[in-house]
């Protein structure tokens, strides 16, 4: 018995529509995708969802009181709640470039989180 | 603490009144429920100086609506307040219509009141978006528009500045007669005073049944709900009343002192007295009632939405007396339209009544009148860099909308009843109503609150007591 | 009077791009005006990523976009005041602004471009019936208290409307210890766009109530409650569908409005469809050398387009600054069935150099249609389309050769393919 899986890309934003067909978790097709990239997603989207986490953290010695973050690579989705933990831990001091490294392996996926912008 | 007076209800029969007062040497309190003076029926109204044309003969109301817009201009001069003259419009559809404008011509004329004919052509030429219906136009030229609320804090400025104490978020909740008059009691605080004069508003009948079983009235609040256009648009330069009916005076246009346009209101009598809400229905009647005398009402503009109540009450006329089986608690209730065009007379009446209990001698060194701050895009380019010069905040604008500096802001926390909420700032120099309602610039008046206050972000509130804005410091 | 060869009014995403791209085409005499404390615009506040995958192949968060554009401009050496409103604007080009510094100043420009953005629909603009408690806000405004000040709003929210902003929001409210109880769209469709749907609503269970609209607002001093109706399809509330939701806050996410009061004092002409200038191919309003591009112009969903559509009003620009006002007569580009607007909107045939874009938005969302541009019946370049939405803009390009002999207006139309 095959299924089927109607995804909505989150690469980028043309937001194509991918359908999956899958035996057993196994994918048998992708399709609907405009690129490369649209193929991969969906086969992960079927293993374990993977995003990308932006947030801020609270940044000393700058004007504002918060520095926005991103993470370098896509995270499991799962990991969103204990890597919000950590982030809300964080005070970091100003002046901070833009890709620094905040966290090097947050909540224990390897993935780094830097500076989205730099602050003085 | 004894007081000679305590004024229930800072809206504009209560604060002119406390103003009227500070010229004598008695020891008065001006207590109200609310977070800020002027917040409930002063704060949404149609703004009108009516000129008295329209209350029956032999009422209270011809008679202090006649006086008191007479004592405007000047009273606006001496408190530095905007009153504009623009005139008001009756617009009859039809020879039905068009008699009752004679009686209302009929009025004016005994009254003393300039007025003047239009055809509805003749209107129609001065004013494009008056209805195509139209056919006879009763104008009144000296009727005003004023900033209710503007001229309710310049009195309780004044009232303050010559030592009248002002007590807000003070909700009285009882009052009982003493050998010496009267003990009012809001919450933990009491006041021993001789009189009382109850200006509650849309609860005047609530305060004057803690002295009385039966005031002989009851308040029957009235909704009355509106529209307000941005000022890009000028829609019309005069106020444009329908024919007035049993019903009131109908749906208006008018021309606001800052060059907004308000459309309403409606007229529902609500049942509690705090449903300040407005609802689909009202807003679908105000659309369809305008339609009555104007046309091409260009809603696109609309920035804003707001309903207030009125104080109306069982009783047709204005209630200003000595209440019965209670002396020295004199009744200012149901001030309903047109109260506000009434104010300074009614301030005078009572203080006729009061009289009877007080002894009225002028003090030294009161001053009746007071400066407002100055407002930046009123100036020219050389008085305002003047100000920048000395003050750089007031080069640093804040609400794009309306133009408004951070100076300016800051000059709205001071005195004697200086904002301290986001609305009380929004009510004195405006940042919020304009066409992004505060979008970009609320974030921006809260920091400056907080910073001048002295208080944390968190703790800056829009209104009432509990109307915090930020639920927590999210770092 | 200091006179500039060109003045750009706002420091955003457009103001920058047109900045830089003025620069590099040999125009120095520049000055960039913008009224907030540090340049950027609306995309310091939008922290969340995936800005920037067509014009640098990444993605980047909304601050990291606009650093690329600052540290060039900085490069440039671009002049830009902060801190500084623009309150006045006339049709021969003097600004006058307002800093704390300098105070009132008048300027003059040969060129000015308008890149000042949009801002939101309030709450007032709607009418929503009921009290005015605090706890309502615009998601921007939530958005900027959260990313910029670093506060939160509230605990338990609705959003109203599907657009992005409170797509984007109900994510990041939800991560923050929020709890998103649901966003309401009057249409049947989304106004977001589909990923955002995806990322923000379905990965952490937020239900999307399409048709449907919120009805009344409950609360005092701080919201207490929102009732939620179902609406018909001419979008009226169904009596008996109420819905309550007993919640501290409402984000309103229900369109945007391009901001163009300065535009309309110097006489600039507005298209009702977009609520922003009638510009011509170089970008240029009906008001000889006012330019304008960005979320004033119309407003877009792509960061990208933003840049690419100011890098063209600033190339307009300078080709104005060096050669004049074009004199030829223009021809209009017009929407036809199913597009809701055309930008831009005007074209001067024989005076066209280079392809150039029209961006528009169908009306409703379409499985599969060709988007035609025609030209008095003669169909000038086709392209087939498939899963088009209201929410995502929609471009086709036109070479220099076709534009240059377009004998009458040109249409832009979609034909539904069953």
């Amino acid at each position: 018995m095959s299924e089927r899986k109607e995804l909505i890309c989150v690469n980028c934003p043309m937001g194509c529509r991918v359908t999956v067909e899958l035996e057993r978790k196994e994918v048998l097709s992708v399709t609907g995708n405009s690129c490369p990239r649209g193929r991969e997603y969906a086969i992960q989207e079927c293993i374990q969802p993977m995003r990308i986490l932006t947030s801020t953290v609270r940044i000393e010695g700058a004007g504002a009181r918060v520095l926005p973050v991103i993470t370098e690579e896509a995270i499991p989705l799962e990991k969103m709640d204990e890597a919000m933990e950590e982030i809300r831990n964080v005070t970091v001091h100003a002046p901070v470039q833009i890709g620094t490294v905040i966290l090097d392996n947050l909540a224990g996926t390897g993935v780094k989180l830097t500076a989205s912008r730099s602050m003085h | 603490m004894y007081y000679d007076a305590v004024i229930i209800g800072a809206g504009i029969t209560g604060t002119m009144l406390a103003k009227d007062l500070s010229r004598y040497d008695l020891h008065v309190a001006l207590l109200d429920k609310e977070n800020d003076i002027a917040n409930e029926t002063t704060m949404a109204n149609s703004a009108i100086v009516h000129t008295g044309y329209d209350p029956e003969d032999g009422t209270l109301k011809a008679e202090l609506n006649v006086k008191g817009c007479r004592l405007y201009p000047q009273l606006c001069k001496d408190l530095d307040c905007l009153h504009k003259t623009v005139g008001a419009w009756i617009a009859a559809v039809g020879e039905e219509e068009e008699k009752h404008l004679d009686i209302l011509a009929d009025r004016a004329q005994r009254r003393d009141i300039p007025y003047a004919w239009l055809s509805g052509d003749e209107a129609r030429e001065l004013e494009p978006n008056l209805g195509d219906n139209v056919t006879k136009v009763l104008s009144f030229p000296t009727t005003a528009i004023i900033y209710p609320w503007e001229v309710a804090i310049a009195c309780t400025e004044v009232a303050v500045n010559n030592g009248t104490e002002l007590y807000l978020n003070t909700c009285v909740d009882h009052i009982e007669k003493t050998t010496y008059g009267y003990t009012v009691r809001a919450g933990e605080k009491t006041f021993e005073t001789k009189t009382v004069i109850d200006a509650a508003g849309i609860f005047a009948d609530e305060i004057a049944k803690m002295v009385t079983e039966d005031p002989g009235f009851e308040i029957r609040p009235r909704k009355g709900e509106y529209y307000v256009l941005d000022h890009d648009v000028e829609y019309t330069k005069h106020i444009i009343f329908p024919v007035p009916s049993d019903k009131g005076k109908g749906v208006l246009a008018v021309p606001t002192v800052h060059g907004n346009t308000l459309l309403g209101p409606n007229s529902d009598y609500v049942h509690g007295t705090v449903d300040t809400g407005s609802t689909v229905q009202g807003l679908d009647y105000v659309r369809e009632n305008i339609k009555k005398t104007m046309k091409n009402v260009p809603y696109s503009h609309a920035i804003r939405t707001f309903a207030g109540l009125r104080p109306s009450s069982s009783s047709p006329d204005f209630i200003i007396r000595d209440c019965e089986d209670a002396p020295g608690f004199i009744l200012a209730a149901s001030i309903e339209s047109p109260g506000l065009a009434s104010a300074p007379a009614v301030s005078l009446y009572i203080i006729d009544l009061l009289k009877k209990y007080l002894s009225l001698k002028e003090k030294d060194g009161a001053v009746m009148t007071r400066k407002a701050q100055p407002v930046m895009k009123n100036l020219s380019v050389e008085e305002r860099n003047e100000y920048i010069r000395r003050n750089p905040k007031y080069g640093h604008i804040v609400c794009r909308c309306e133009q408004i500096s951070e100076g300016e802001i800051i000059d709205s926390l001071k005195g004697p009843c200086g904002a301290t909420t986001i609305k009380g700032v929004k009510k004195r120099v405006r940042p919020g109503m304009g066409r992004c309602q505060g979008g970009f610039c609320e974030p921006l008046v809260l920091n400056i609150l907080a910073r001048e206050l002295h208080k944390s972000p968190q703790e800056i509130l829009l209104d009432g007591l509990h109307s915090g804005i930020l639920e927590k410091e999210n770092r | 009077m200091r006179k500039y060869q060109a003045v750009i009014i706002g420091g955003g995403s457009a103001g920058l791009a047109a900045a830089v791209t003025m620069k590099q085409n040999g125009i120095d005499d520049i000055l960039v005006i913008e009224k907030d404390r540090e340049p950027g615009g609306i995309l310091q506040q939008c922290i969340h990523n995936g800005f920037g995958l067509q014009t640098f192949k990444e993605q980047l968060s909304g601050p990291a976009y606009a650093e690329r554009f600052i540290d060039q401009a900085e490069e440039l050496g671009v002049k830009i005041l902060l801190n500084t409103m623009v309150t006045h604007l006339s049709k021969d080009r003097v600004i006058e602004y307002v800093n704390p510094e300098e105070g009132c100043v008048q300027i003059q420009a040969d060129a000015v471009i308008l890149a000042v953005g949009c801002y939101e629909r309030s709450r007032g603009a709607l009418a929503i019936p009921g009290e005015r408690p605090a706890g309502v806000f615009t998601a921007g405004q939530a958005q900027r208290y959260l990313n910029i000040e670093g506060y939160l709003v509230g605990k338990k929210v609705f959003i109203l409307g599907s657009g992005d902003i409170g797509l984007i929001m109900a994510r990041r409210m939800t991560l923050e210890g929020a709890k998103v109880y649901g966003v309401a769209e009057l249409m049947p469709y989304s106004n977001g766009l589909p990923r955002n749907i995806q990322q923000c609503l379905n990965d952490f269970n937020i239900p999307l109530y399409l048709s449907h609209t919120v009805t009344h607002i409950y609360g005092k001093d701080r919201l207490e409650r929102i009732e939620l109706s179902a609406v018909d399809e001419n979008r009226k509330p169904i009596p008996g569908s109420e819905q309550y939701f007993d919640v501290d806050t409402l984000l309103l996410s229900v369109g945007l409005i391009p901001e163009n009061h300065l535009a309309e004092e110097a006489g600039v002409k507005l298209d009702p469809r977009t609520k922003g200038p009638v510009v011509d191919e170089d970008y240029m309003t009906n008001v000889e050398g006012i330019f304008s591009c960005g979320n004033g112009l119309h407003v877009h969903d792509l960061v990208d387009f933003v840049t690419l559509q100011a890098q063209r009003a600033a190339a307009g620009a300078v080709r104005y600054l060096k050669e004049g006002q074009k004199t030829k007569p223009s021809v209009k580009a017009e929407p036809g069935n199913g597009i809701g607007y055309v930008v831009p909107a005007v074209i001067h045939p024989g005076e066209v150099s280079g392809t150039k874009e029209f961006f528009f938005r169908i009306k409703a969302p379409v499985d599969k249609a060709v988007v035609k541009a025609v030209c008095g019946g003669r169909v000038i370049r086709q392209r087939n389309r498939t899963k088009m939405v209201p929410s995502e803009m929609e471009r086709i390009t036109l070479t220099e050769k076709e534009l240059n002999e377009l004998d009458g207006d040109l249409v832009i139309e979609m034909e539904e393919i069953l």
